[in-house]
C-alpha cells in the first residue's frame, strides 16, 4: 500500500515539450512511472519520449485515461495550468513542480481547489514517490527504497538527505511527499498526515518542516489529537534571523516572532513527536519507534 | 520588492488615495525649495527602507527655511541603521486629531487576502497585534470576487472608526485592496491614516511590497527598483550571480543546494559549536561556473575563516559540482580559506573522484563535513 501514487497511476505531463518537462518525463519513465500523455497548447499530435502530446489536459485525460498530472509549465503560465488540471474530468492528483508562481495566482488556484476533491501537491516541490512503483516529479529515485515509513517535507534536498539516512539503515518508505516551500500550497502537512494515518502499511511518519508560517504547529496539534501512527520530526532554520527570507518564499521568521523553529519544535514535542537535532538523529528516532 | 515611501505614495495618489503635498529632494537646496513651495510646517523624511525612522532621527518637523536646511543637511548623508540616506521626502505636515491603520496582506494560512483596520494607528502595528489582537479588525476577501463594498464598511465599523469618517476610510480601503490586487502586492499599508481637524482623511505614510515572483508583469514597478540603492555589496553580488543569499555574522561559510538543506547545514554548524557566516543556495542543476561564482562570493566575505560545501544531487550532478570546485580553486596560488566538500546523490561517486584533494578536504557525511569545517574555522580564527 501507499498514498496518492500507486501502480494504477496514469500520468499526463503538462509542459512535456519544454527542457525540464522532457528530461523528467524520461526520468519518470525510466523509474517505471506510467506516463501516458503530455499536454501542451499548440503541440497536439507530437510525441515526446514515445508519449503522445495533446493540446489540452482534458483531451489527454479522455484519450489516455490519465488520472494524475505533473506540471512543468513556466511560472507565468503555471497558475493557469493548475486550473486546467483541476477542471479536467478524471484527474484526482495534480503535482505542481514549478517554482516562482505569483502568490496571487496561487491564492485563486487554492480557492478553486477547495471546491474539488482533487489533491494538489506543490507548487515549488520535488513531487511524490512511491518507491519501486512510480514517481511524479524530480526526486532522484535511486536513494529511495520500499518500506513502512511515510515521509512529508517542505523541502526537496532536505528530503533526499533524510531519506538517505533512512535508506542507509534499511528503513524503507511507503510514499514520500514533497509539499513545497511556498506560502500557499495545495496539500499541507495535515492533509499528508491524514493520508498516512489511513494507510495500514505506513507504520511511522517522518515530518520535515522549516521556519515560516504556522503549518507545523497546526500539524503538531493534529498529530496529538488524531494520529495513532507515530511521527518523528525535523525542523530546519533554527539559526535563521527574523525578517530574512531563507530561499523558499515561505521560509521567513516574521518581525513579530511567528514562524520560529523553536515554536515548531516545542509544539511537536508537546504532542509526543520526537524532533531530531540532525537528520541522523531523525533516523535514530524512527529506528526507536519501529 | 519594497517600494520607497515616496514611490508608494505616488502609486497610492495616482489611484485616488489622498496624500499630503510632497516633493522628493536629494540636496539641502532642493529640500528648502520644496519646503518653501509646500508651505511650513513640513516634515523632512529620510527615504530608506527600515522601520523606526522617526526614533532613529530620520524624520524631522521644521517651521522655517533655516530649520529645513539644517534638518536636510543632517539627514541627507546620514547612516540610518546601517543604510546611507541619499534622498528625503519633504512633506506638508498634517494637523491630525486621529491616527488609523489600514492594510491588506496575504493570509498564508487561509490562502486568501485579508484586510485589516485599526484605530491604533501611528505605532508599530505588529506590536499592537501581539499585545492586543482585538484592536485590529480583520476581513478575509474571496480572491475570486475581490472586496465587496460591504466588506470594507464592515471591517471599518468593526474597528470602531468614527462614523464621521467611516465612509471615507472604507473607500480608501477599497482602493488599497484594488491596488494590492492589480499590482501584485504582498503587503499594502497606510500607517498612519490621519484624520485631520477638518474631518479629512490623509495617508501620511505608505507601504507597498510587491511579490517578486510577479515583477515580470509589473514592468512599471520593476523599473522603480533601479532607484533602490543597495547597501551591502555582498548581497548585491549575490543578486548579480542570481543566488539566494543571506549574510550572517559568523565565520563558517556555507554553500549548498536547496533552501531546506542549506538551512539545515547552518543549523548543524551552530549545533557543533560553530557560527554560520551566510546562507547561500546555488539552486537546482548548478553547473561548474555557478559553483565557482558561489566560492568567489564566500571567499569575498572577510568574516569567513573556512567553508563547507554540501551538495545533495537530485538534478544537480556531483561531477559538475566537483569540476566547478576544482576550476575555482586552481586559479589560486594559495587557497584563501580551507574548503570542506561533501557530495551525495546523483553522480556523487564520480564527483568525489574528480575532486582534487590537494585543494579541498572531502568528507562523506553531512555531520562529518560540518564538524570538520567548524574545526578549520576555529583554528584559522585562533591563528589571527
Amino acid at each position: 500500500m501507499s498514498v496518492l501514487v500507486d501502480e494504477n497511476t496514469r500520468v499526463v505531463v503538462q509542459g512535456i515539450t519544454g527542457g525540464e518537462g522532457k528530461f523528467h518525463t524520461e526520468q519518470m519513465l525510466e523509474y517505471g512511472t506510467n506516463v501516458v500523455a503530455g499536454a501542451v497548447p499548440g503541440k497536439g499530435g507530437q510525441e515526446v519520449a514515445g508519449v503522445p502530446v495533446y493540446d489540452t489536459v482534458q483531451q489527454a485525460a479522455r484519450e489516455e485515461d490519465a488520472n494524475a498530472s505533473v506540471v512543468f509549465v513556466p511560472p507565468a503560465f503555471a497558475g493557469d495550468a493548475c486550473f486546467e488540471a483541476l477542471d479536467a474530468k478524471g484527474l484526482d492528483l495534480v503535482v505542481a513542480i514549478t517554482e516562482g508562481i505569483p502568490t496571487q495566482d496561487m491564492s485563486r488556484v487554492y480557492r478553486k481547489l477547495r471546491e474539488t476533491d482533487t489533491h494538489l501537491v506543490g507548487p515549488n516541490c520535488p513531487g511524490v514517490i512511491t518507491p519501486g512503483v512510480a514517481k511524479l516529479g524530480i526526486l532522484p529515485g535511486n536513494i529511495f527504497s520500499s518500506g513502512n515509513v511515510g515521509l512529508v517535507s517542505r523541502s526537496g534536498t532536505l528530503t533526499y538527505q533524510v531519506v538517505d539516512n533512512l535508506t542507509d539503515r534499511g528503513l524503507g518508505q511507503t510514499t514520500a511527499i514533497g509539499i513545497g516551500g511556498d506560502p500557499i500550497i495545495g496539500t499541507d502537512f495535515i492533509d499528508a498526515l491524514e493520508l498516512f494515518e489511513a494507510d495500514p502499511d505506513t507504520h511511522a511518519v517522518v515530518m520535515c518542516g522549516e521556519i515560516g508560517g504556522e503549518d507545523e504547529e497546526a500539524a503538531a496539534r493534529f498529530i496529538g489529537e488524531h494520529m495513532d501512527t507515530p511521527v518523528a520530526g525535523f525542523i530546519a532554520g533554527r539559526t535563521a534571523p527574523p525578517g530574512k527570507r531563507m530561499g523558499h518564499a515561505g521560509a521567513i521568521v516574521s518581525g513579530s516572532g511567528t514562524g520560529t523553529a523553536e515554536s515548531k519544535i516545542t509544539a511537536l514535542e508537546n504532542n509526543g513527536v520526537p524532533v531530531g537535532d540532525t537528520p541522523e538523529e531523525v533516523a535514530d528516532h524512527v529506528e526507536d519507534i519501529l | 520588492m519594497k517600494l520607497h515611501e515616496y514611490q508608494a505614495k505616488q502609486v497610492f495618489s495616482e489611484a485616488g488615495i489622498p496624500t499630503p503635498p510632497s516633493q522628493l529632494a536629494r540636496t539641502a537646496d532642493e529640500a528648502v525649495a520644496a519646503a518653501e513651495e509646500i508651505g511650513y510646517p513640513v516634515a523632512i523624511k529620510a527615504q530608506v527602507q527600515v522601520g523606526g525612522r522617526g526614533k532613529a532621527g530620520g524624520i524631522k518637523l521644521v517651521d522655517d527655511a533655516e530649520e529645513a536646511r539644517e534638518a536636510a543637511e543632517d539627514i541627507i548623508g546620514m547612516d540610518l541603521k546601517g543604510i546611507h540616506v541619499d534622498r528625503v521626502l519633504v512633506e506638508g505636515a498634517v494637523d491630525f486629531v486621529d491616527e488609523l491603520y489600514v492594510g491588506v496582506t496575504m493570509d498564508r494560512g487561509e490562502g486568501e487576502p485579508v484586510a485589516m483596520v485599526s484605530t491604533r494607528g501611528g505605532v508599530n502595528i505588529e506590536e499592537v497585534a501581539e499585545e492586543d489582537p482585538e484592536a485590529i479588525a480583520r476581513e478575509h476577501i474571496d480572491p475570486a470576487f475581490g472586496m465587496h463594498p460591504y466588506q470594507a464598511r464592515k471591517v471599518v465599523y468593526e474597528a470602531g472608526v468614527d462614523r464621521e469618517v467611516a465612509n471615507d476610510v472604507a473607500s480608501i480601503l477599497r482602493t488599497l485592496y484594488q491596488l494590492w490586487d492589480d499590482r501584485d502586492g504582498a503587503d499594502a499599508e497606510i500607517n498612519p491614516l490621519m484624520v485631520t481637524s477638518e474631518g479629512e482623511v490623509v495617508a501620511a505614510d505608505a507601504v507597498m511590497n510587491i511579490d517578486d515572483d510577479a515583477l515580470f508583469r509589473q514592468p512599471e514597478l520593476a523599473e522603480m527598483e533601479d532607484d533602490v540603492a543597495d547597501d551591502d555589496s555582498l548581497e548585491a553580488k549575490a543578486e548579480e550571480y542570481g543566488f539566494d543569499y543571506v549574510r550572517l555574522s559568523g565565520n563558517t561559510g556555507i554553500i549548498g543546494n536547496g533552501a531546506g538543506l542549506v538551512m539545515t547545514t547552518l543549523d548543524l554548524v551552530d549545533h557543533y559549536g560553530g557560527s554560520p557566516a551566510n546562507f547561500l543556495d546555488v539552486g537546482g542543476g548548478a553547473k561548474a561556473d555557478r559553483i565557482a561564482n558561489a566560492l568567489d562570493m564566500v571567499f569575498s566575505d572577510e568574516n569567513v575563516d573556512a567553508v563547507v560545501f554540501n551538495i545533495f544531487g537530485g538534478i544537480t550532478r556531483g561531477d559538475e559540482v566537483a569540476n566547478g570546485i576544482n576550476q575555482a580553486l586552481e586559479q589560486f596560488d594559495e587557497i584563501p580559506k580551507q574548503v570542506v566538500v561533501r557530495l551525495a546523490g546523483t553522480n556523487a561517486e564520480e564527483g568525489m573522484e574528480i575532486l582534487n584533494e590537494d585543494l579541498v578536504t572531502v568528507e562523506h557525511t553531512l555531520e562529518d563535513a560540518v564538524q570538520r569545517a567548524v574545526q578549520y574555522a576555529d583554528e584559522a580564527e585562533a591563528e589571527q
